[in-house]
């Protein structure tokens, strides 16, 4: 656009402030969900990388990078780590890879919760699935 | 007993009314003259028709199945905040595109603040 009057996105940027809350709140809801109820690491990542994207639709790539200095790839590396670990950790009870467990713990403020270790195989899950799309995107977005 | 056949009620009629807006927006997709007063039909009341919808689904599961479901909640503001956006934007897409308006509009402010700027088109 080379005209003088400046294309004006306040309608979709001031939308996006409040919008991307939700996405992100439930994503993590459905990253939570995902032991008894359909959700679980790929669908959150899915979603929150869906939120992110949202910002580089109502912003440019530098004003993302910006209020989010993630190298993506690095949090895909250490989602595969995480991963790995959890299937690591069962050698050391003496099982075989990959076992996993749970069991009833009382924290604060949620009374009696059922702990499973499975959410910390999904929570590696999630951080690739975030890692793994944006930086398709970024790379796709950054090519001129 | 009769709080089940009011539930029943208040569904029904939230389902129905949803269904209706739903078939006058798509109707009014295929009779406007123009793309703005198609996005005119479909974004205003297809958001309505969804929104009725999903009350109607709210109010089974919560009158009728005892269960209250506050993601459908989340639904209804996440649509009736991000349709009337979405309709904006691709109309002012359209606009900018110079798809041309029905031949009997009256009104273009925008051209006119155009034409006293000097851009063309």
């Amino acid at each position: 656009m080379n005209s003088k009057i400046k294309t004006n996105d306040v309608i979709l940027q001031t939308i996006t402030k409040v919008v991307f809350f939700i996405i992100v709140i439930f994503s993590i809801y459905l990253f939570f969900a995902g032991h008894y109820t359909p959700g679980g690491g790929f669908v959150g990542g899915l979603m929150t990388s869906s939120a992110i994207v949202l910002l580089l639709l109502a912003y440019d790539v530098k004003t993302v990078v910006g209020i989010l200095p993630v190298n993506y790839i690095h949090m895909a590396a250490a989602g595969l780590l995480i991963a790995v670990l959890t299937g690591v950790g069962s050698f050391f009870f003496g099982v075989p890879f990959l076992s996993h467990t749970f069991g009833h713990v009382h924290l604060p403020l949620l009374g009696d919760t059922e702990l499973a270790t499975a959410v910390l195989f999904d929570l590696g899950v999630y951080l690739v699935v975030i890692g793994v799309t944006l930086t398709i995107i970024q790379t796709i977005g950054e090519t001129e | 007993m009769t709080a089940i056949v009011i539930a029943k009620f208040i569904t029904g009629y939230f389902v129905l009314q949803g269904a209706l807006l739903s078939l006058v927006a798509a109707y009014g997709v295929v009779r406007l003259p123009d793309a703005y007063t198609r996005n005119h039909a479909a974004s205003k009341s297809a958001t309505l028709g969804v929104i009725s919808i999903l009350l109607g689904v709210f109010f089974y599961f919560w009158l009728i199945e005892g269960h209250m479901n506050a993601r459908i909640i989340l639904g209804i503001i996440f649509v009736f905040m991000t349709a009337p956006v979405a309709g904006h934007l691709i109309m002012r897409a359209a606009y900018n595109t110079k798809v041309p308006l029905w031949e009997k509009s009256v009104q273009d402010d925008l051209e006119a603040d155009r034409k006293k700027e000097g851009v063309k088109g």
